[in-house]
This record gives structure tokens, C-alpha cells and sequence, in this order.
């Protein structure tokens, strides 16, 4: 490698969205701070990079994390888009590199490329009810928005955060739900599909918690994220409340490789999800939800 | 038990007879009454025969199954201004699941027998009543459709993925070594 082109790859990012000169391609090196386990198969991971400097990211983003030797995968980023001085992913454990990445420990480094996507258009929302659909460990990459919403609380009208989850058991960041739901401005309502008679909680899916309301349709901007069958269901049970389509945004992920829309692997149709999404206005992809061979 | 005289205030504000007409209103009042439980206790039971049907009004209702040997397993819950219980509608009228209060529970309760002869001598009525309760039911199979699909469950276990990695495996060597036997044969055969 030569001289200049080592120097330029190994110079400190102050700033990633901002970088003069960096290569998409290249993962950047960061060091892991904290590892926090969230339920029995997922994980929330502090990251800093280890040249220093800051993280710049939009809600929605994700990033390719780099195990060195083993691979890269795609990770929403689940922290706050106000504090650039650490990156925080949380993953959940169901394949080979993410289970290599839980096998980290504080201290290991690992590649970081991105950030890459769309992001939740969250100032699209001023002035309006908030309604966040949120599933499984949908909630991660939904949090930042979350975080977000409320560092602008008073620009939104009720801003209101939807939660289904397996069992009580799975509920995903409980004690930062029981925070929100401590707040006088902020609505939490959690659901699970199964639960037994000691859940005091609702019990049933997130779409019945839709049905239930508690925001004006008519003025009424939702972000939606989990599992594509439950946001499908989600973004038809909104339109159903009187929610316009073109006011509901889905986060969608197909096998992302490159994150900048060269490789074609998360073709969605027309979209590459890398690039076009992950976030999308549901309007835009209702229609590609209908087709099973997409 | 609490039956006031007039709950015709408490019906029309239900979200479950919005916008009700108050012919049909009054004709419902007659068969309706205020009732309230305790945490714990039991609006019916499975199996019972249905003879009420409860409109929500504060608290939350548990639909839930009983398992012995086992705690119940809550399927669904139902809350403020929803409904609990349908199968007084639907013949042989017994309750398929038991209803437990979650929390202090205030709702209106209808006298099914009383509003089933409404509901027959009254097509208008039967007509209403029906028009409100099959959406509901319509909702609740699809939530328990969707509810049966354990959508947040973690996709199948590495090792799963290995084993039938290696069964692709074993297939394809199978298949390659098909045209090796093939081969074998036919030297067999120009031995001969």
C-alpha cells in the first residue's frame, strides 16, 4: 500500500458524514467500550473510534459492523444522534458474525463502515402527533428517533411510542420504557402476544394498540418498525385509523452488502434498501409489500 | 350489582354504540345493567353458558385459558371501551375462554337472552347489534392469526442452518455421485 493512501485510510475521522475524503469501503476501526445484554440473544455494544474524534449518524441509520476474519453485517444504530462521542448497536444473536460479535469483549476493536441510509424524518413531524409502532427489536433502530422526539418535545403534539414484544420476557429496554412512561408528556404502551397471569400488562398484538388510538389521524405522523408482516399490518392498521399513507414510514432490510447501493444485493424492486431506505415512506412501497417473490 | 335507572347516557358514550340511534338506544336499556369487579374476580368462565355480554367502561379485562398443573395463559386483554364476550351470539352460547379482571373493571352488562328477543322481534335492532359486533370479531380473528404467527420469535438457531446446510451438502455429493456409479456400471459393463 502506498504511503499517501495508508495515511489517508489510518487519518482520524472527526467527523464521517463530513469527511473530505473517506472510502465507503474501508471499514474504519473502533474500539468497544461497554457491552450491556439485553435479553438472553441480544446485546447493546458502546463504541468509540479508536483514531478518536466524533460519530455523526441520523436516526434510522445503520452501519456495517466488521468482525474481523469472520464478517460484516448490518446494524441499525440504537443510540442518540445527539451524543457523537460514542456509537451504540444493539444486535441481536441469530447468526455467524453476530454471534462472533457478541462473543466481543470491551476493549476488542472491530470495523465500522457507514453511516449508511435514509433516515426517520423526524422534523417532518413537527406540529403533529407522534406515533411511533415499534416490534421485537424493531425498537432499536427506532430509539434514536425516540430520543430525538423527546430533545423536541414541545414542537410535537402527543407523542406517543407503541411497543409488541414475544413475552414479557423479551421486552426490549424495559427500564428505559418504564423511564418514558414515567414521563408526563410522553404515552408507552407495551404489548405481548403471550403472556401468563402474572403480566399485569395488555396482552395482544401491536396492531390492537393502534386500534385503540389516543392520537388525532388526521394530524398524525407514525414511524413503524419491526418484522415486515407486522409493519405491513401496522401501516394498514394506521390507514384504517384515518392515518394517511403518505405520513407512515417504514424501516425495511434486505441482505444489505455494500451499504452505498453498488452490489445490488438488497434489491427491492426499484429500491436498494442501503440507499433508499432502510427507511421508506410507506405510500411509496405499499405495493412492493404485496409481492411474495420480493 | 348496580342497575340505575337510566343507563342510556353511559350506552351512547361507549365507544362501542357511537352514534347508536335512541330508538334502538332505549330498546338496549332495558336490557342492560352497571356492574363492576374486583381485581381477580371472574366476569365468566369457560364452558359457562353465555349469558352476558360486557361493555368495557374503566379497566382491563384478561381473556385467558386455564391450564392444569400451570399458570393460564393470557391470549388477549381487552380494555377501556372495548368489548368482552361474544358468544352469546353465536349458538350453542357458552363462553370459550375465561374473562378475569386485571384491574377494578367497571362495565355495562347485557342480559343476552333479553336482547336476543329484542334482537329477533326487532330485525333493525338485530341488524345494529350485529353490524357492531362483526367487525370486532373480524378484528380479533385477524389479531389471533396474526398473534399465531410469533413474529418477534428468533429466526431459526445457527446449528439448525448447519444442519440443513449439510443436508444440501449430502444432497448434492448424492447427486454428484450419481454419474460415478453410472460410470462404474458401464466399466463394469465394457469389462464384460
Amino acid at each position: 500500500m502506498n504511503a499517501p493512501l495508508r495515511d489517508a485510510l489510518h487519518a482520524p475521522v472527526r467527523d464521517p458524514l463530513h469527511a473530505p475524503v473517506r472510502d465507503p469501503m474501508v471499514p474504519v476501526p473502533f474500539r468497544i467500550e461497554k457491552v450491556r445484554r439485553d435479553l438472553s440473544d441480544t446485546f447493546t455494544m458502546e463504541l468509540v473510534p479508536e483514531a478518536g474524534g466524533e460519530f455523526a449518524f441520523q436516526p434510522g441509520q445503520f452501519n456495517m459492523l466488521y468482525v474481523f476474519g469472520v464478517g460484516e453485517v448490518p446494524i441499525s444504530i440504537s443510540g442518540d444522534p445527539a451524543d457523537r462521542s460514542v456509537l451504540v448497536h444493539t444486535t441481536r444473536a441469530v447468526g455467524q458474525v453476530t454471534e462472533a460479535l457478541d462473543a466481543l469483549k470491551p476493549g476488542d476493536s472491530l470495523g465500522v463502515r457507514g453511516p449508511f441510509g435514509t433516515s426517520w424524518p423526524v422534523e417532518s413531524a413537527f406540529g403533529h402527533d407522534l406515533v411511533f409502532v415499534a416490534g421485537g427489536v424493531g425498537l432499536a433502530p427506532l430509539r434514536p428517533a425516540i430520543y430525538q422526539a423527546m430533545a423536541n418535545r414541545q414542537r410535537f403534539g402527543r407523542v406517543i411510542v407503541l411497543y409488541g414484544a414475544r413475552t414479557p420476557e423479551d421486552i426490549l429496554y424495559k427500564k428505559e420504557l418504564e423511564r418514558w412512561r414515567g414521563r408526563f408528556d410522553l404515552d408507552v404502551l407495551v404489548t405481548v402476544d403471550r403472556a401468563t397471569g402474572k403480566w399485569g400488562g395488555n396482552v395482544g398484538v401491536v396492531t390492537n394498540l393502534i386500534a385503540r388510538g389516543g392520537f388525532d389521524p388526521l394530524n398524525t405522523t407514525s414511524f413503524v418498525c419491526g418484522p415486515e408482516v407486522m409493519m405491513r399490518y401496522a401501516a394498514q392498521a394506521l390507514e384504517k385509523k384515518g392515518v394517511d399513507t403518505g405520513r407512515i414510514w417504514v424501516s425495511v432490510e434486505r441482505n444489505m452488502k455494500c451499504g452505498c447501493g453498488l452490489c445490488g444485493h438488497c434489491q427491492w424492486g426499484p429500491h436498494f434498501t442501503c440507499k433508499d431506505g432502510p427507511v421508506f415512506r410507506y405510500d411509496r412501497v405499499a405495493d412492493l409489500f404485496q409481492i411474495r417473490e420480493l | 350489582m348496580v342497575k340505575p335507572d337510566n343507563l342510556a347516557p353511559l350506552i351512547e358514550d361507549h365507544p362501542f354504540f357511537k352514534g347508536v340511534d335512541t330508538k334502538l338506544r332505549d330498546l338496549l336499556v332495558g336490557c342492560a345493567a352497571n356492574e363492576r369487579f374486583e381485581a381477580g374476580q371472574f366476569l365468566f368462565h369457560e364452558g359457562q353458558k353465555a349469558e352476558k355480554f360486557y361493555l368495557i367502561r374503566a379497566g382491563t379485562v384478561a381473556i385467558e385459558i386455564d391450564q392444569p398443573g400451570r399458570p393460564p395463559i393470557v391470549v388477549e386483554t381487552i380494555a377501556e371501551g372495548e368489548v368482552a364476550g361474544w358468544a352469546w351470539i353465536v349458538e350453542p352460547y357458552r363462553a370459550t375462554f375465561d374473562a378475569r379482571a386485571v384491574t377494578l373493571v367497571r362495565a355495562l352488562s347485557f342480559d343476552a337472552k333479553c336482547l336476543r328477543r329484542k334482537m329477533e322481534a326487532d330485525p333493525t335492532l338485530g341488524y345494529d347489534v350485529l353490524r357492531r359486533f362483526v367487525p370486532i370479531m373480524a378484528h380479533r380473528l385477524s389479531a389471533a392469526r396474526l398473534q399465531m404467527l410469533d413474529l418477534y420469535a428468533p429466526p431459526k438457531p445457527a446449528k439448525e442452518k448447519t444442519v440443513k446446510a449439510e443436508k444440501a451438502d449430502k444432497k448434492s455429493k448424492g447427486a454428484n455421485r450419481a454419474p460415478d456409479a453410472r460410470l462404474k456400471k458401464a466399466k463394469k459393463k465394457d469389462g464384460k
